[in-house]
């Protein structure tokens, strides 16, 4: 009996202990400062894939060779080939012994490379291209891969309209 | 066939696995050399420590490891380092052996200029300095971190020798910080918010995109490791943590979150955290990390000195919920025993297990097989391929075998 009392105060005590230290989010809204989309801008980099985010301007693969071969190439490959750095064109299929991911054979989305390439490109100096350079560059990629023509010219409203050959090749989980 | 399991007394266990942690000379060498026979004097004699007054305290403040455990290190590889789990007694990682997977480098940031920026589909956007941060209410929780591509070589083929290479993308830490959830709460999130994407400060900007439930459940914005402010290596000064999601998900050196209605199919998780099946079509967005064990002593390439006791020792972890039960087999497989769990059995946390052995100097494969709360049974090798593909590259849970040959060499016997 005098257990089960103890026990029943000592759950009582800590109970009410709950309940009155529980913090309220109105008692550090202080904490934090509202901010506008504007002032992000800058790190407002991200593209999603219908092409949300992606800035004005354009290029063509025509206008991305030059940029592609001055600050890629030494660690792709001239070609894409690889090197140091990732292989980014050809590979072939998947379903073999021996896959070869590059951007032709296996990226889903255009907007990816934009996104990836602007955002950490070229390695040593990321984030220091122009938007023209990251459209040129993107477009020399799926050009080297026949993915487009060389002088289609890639902006936002066409960059998320090239189709990937991988497109259909994933299969979302979500857990 | 070695017989297992004997009754072993306390103090031949104390003495004997002294003698069995010897294993790759180094850390404990000293340990041996008082449990072995003296080889010039019969009787003891007083020791050179015991007779000299030295310093008072360790220099630097900041404590080292004795110098006698220089050998206990991370193992670099490409692009970080690796856990030494063979050299780790417990469930944690202390901060400075933490595994490293880094994808731009360690930037070296001042937390005094450091901000989280929370927008997208949120009522208000809000911006956070790190004072603000860890004013905010705070968590701690004990959780293990794996990288989705640890152990992954092994799937192809037996690549690597010891158990830090096989499995040494593996950690267990106590993170504290604020929980996502306050600071969504706090901006206020839209009811068509579905998924969070999580971007870092570092060269390689790295993002990841996360389902809102998650977000909204158990994730933590983490300032702290093991009770210390993180280490720069581990996202200093702020990082997400996500309980049983892969590694990569917890993006270090935070400093933007942005709420929307779909993934954003970043490079990270398109070109790679992809698990590639033999058809060539890739299973995404796979985040929960498979119930998983290793047993760490003994392990490739330690040398068992001579036939006697062991104890048999490992750690065992799920990202669906808690261990529940770990097997260990002595036989290749044929038998299995329920290994002893040591407490605490925590969620989403390495469980240490145990079992004692006695080797009887015979050639014997060991196996640990663990079971999670969820019911979930670690697989072979065999089926994980069969399930998925040796191209996977990704989630590679299976059962890791070790063979100690009858001169006491452990290897790796994938």
């Amino acid at each position: 009996m005098r257990a089960n009392y103890l026990t029943i105060l000592i759950l009582v005590t800590l109970a009410m202990g709950c309940t009155t230290k529980k913090t309220s989010s109105t008692q550090y809204n202080n904490l934090g400062k509202p901010i506008s989309e504007a002032q992000i801008a800058a790190w407002n980099i991200d593209i999603a894939p219908n092409g949300d985010g992606l800035p004005s301007g354009g290029a063509t693969a025509k206008q991305g060779e030059k940029i592609y071969q001055e600050k890629c190439a030494a660690c792709h490959g001239n070609q894409g080939q690889g090197g140091v750095a990732n292989r980014l064109v050809g590979g072939g299929a998947l379903n073999t012994d021996k896959p070869i991911k590059t951007v032709g054979s296996y990226w889903p989305y255009t907007t990816t490379l934009f996104d990836y390439t602007r955002r950490a490109m070229p390695h040593s100096q990321p984030q220091s291209l122009t938007n023209n350079e990251v459209y040129g560059t993107t477009a020399y990629i799926l050009y080297m891969n026949k993915i487009i023509s060389i002088d289609e010219e890639m902006n936002a409203k066409t960059l998320p309209l090239v189709r990937m050959p991988n497109r259909d090749g994933f299969i979302p989980v979500i857990k | 066939m070695p017989k297992k399991n004997e009754s072993v007394s306390r103090r031949e266990f104390m003495q004997r696995s002294i003698i069995a942690s010897a294993s790759v000379g180094s850390s404990l060498a000293a340990g041996i050399a008082v449990a072995s026979s003296p080889k010039d004097a019969d009787f003891l004699t007083i020791d050179p420590w015991t007779k000299t007054q030295r310093q008072n305290f360790p220099n630097p403040d900041y404590g080292v490891p004795s110098s006698y455990e220089k050998l206990v290190t991370r193992e670099k590889y490409a692009n970080g380092s690796k856990t030494p789990l063979q050299k780790l007694r417990g469930i944690i990682t202390p901060n400075g052996l933490h595994f490293e997977r880094h994808h731009g480098g360690i930037p070296d940031i001042n937390p005094d200029l450091h901000r989280l920026v929370i927008h997208g589909l949120v009522d208000e956007p809000m911006i956070f300095t790190m004072d603000d941060i860890v004013r905010l209410p705070a968590v701690s929780q004990i959780h293990f971190l794996e990288c989705s591509g640890n152990t992954y070589a092994e799937l192809k083929k037996r690549t690597w020798a010891t158990v830090q290479e096989t499995h040494g993308l593996l950690s267990c830490c106590e993170w504290t910080g604020v929980r996502l959830s306050t600071l969504l709460d706090r901006c206020g999130v839209k009811s068509d918010a579905s998924w969070v994407l999580a971007e870092g400060a570092d060269s390689a900007v790295m993002t990841r995109s996360i389902p809102i439930e998650k977000a909204m459940n158990d994730v933590i914005v983490a300032y702290s490791q093991n009770g210390e402010m993180l280490r720069p290596e581990q996202g200093y000064p702020l990082r997400l943590f996500i309980p049983g999601f892969e590694g990569n998900m917890s993006v270090k050196w935070l400093r933007r979150l942005k709420l929307g209605t779909e993934p954003w199919q970043t490079r990270e998780e398109t070109s790679a955290y992809t698990d590639l099946g033999a058809d060539g079509k890739a299973l995404q967005f796979t985040f929960v990390m498979g119930v998983k064990s290793v047993i760490t002593t003994p392990s490739a390439v330690m040398k068992l000195s001579k036939p006697g006791f062991y104890e048999i020792s490992g750690i065992a972890w799920t990202g669906s919920g808690k261990i529940r039960r770990v097997e260990v087999s002595v036989d290749g497989g044929k038998s299995w025993e329920d290994a002893i769990l040591q407490d605490p059995v925590m969620d989403r946390c390495l469980t240490r297990f145990r079992l004692p052995w006695k080797w009887n100097g015979d050639s014997a494969t060991i196996l640990s097989r663990a079971t999670d709360s969820t019911g979930d049974i670690q697989p072979t090798l065999e089926s994980v391929l069969k399930a998925r593909s040796s191209n996977a590259f990704y989630h590679n849970n299976a059962i890791q075998p070790w063979l100690v040959a009858s001169n006491g060499e452990v290897s790796n016997a994938r």
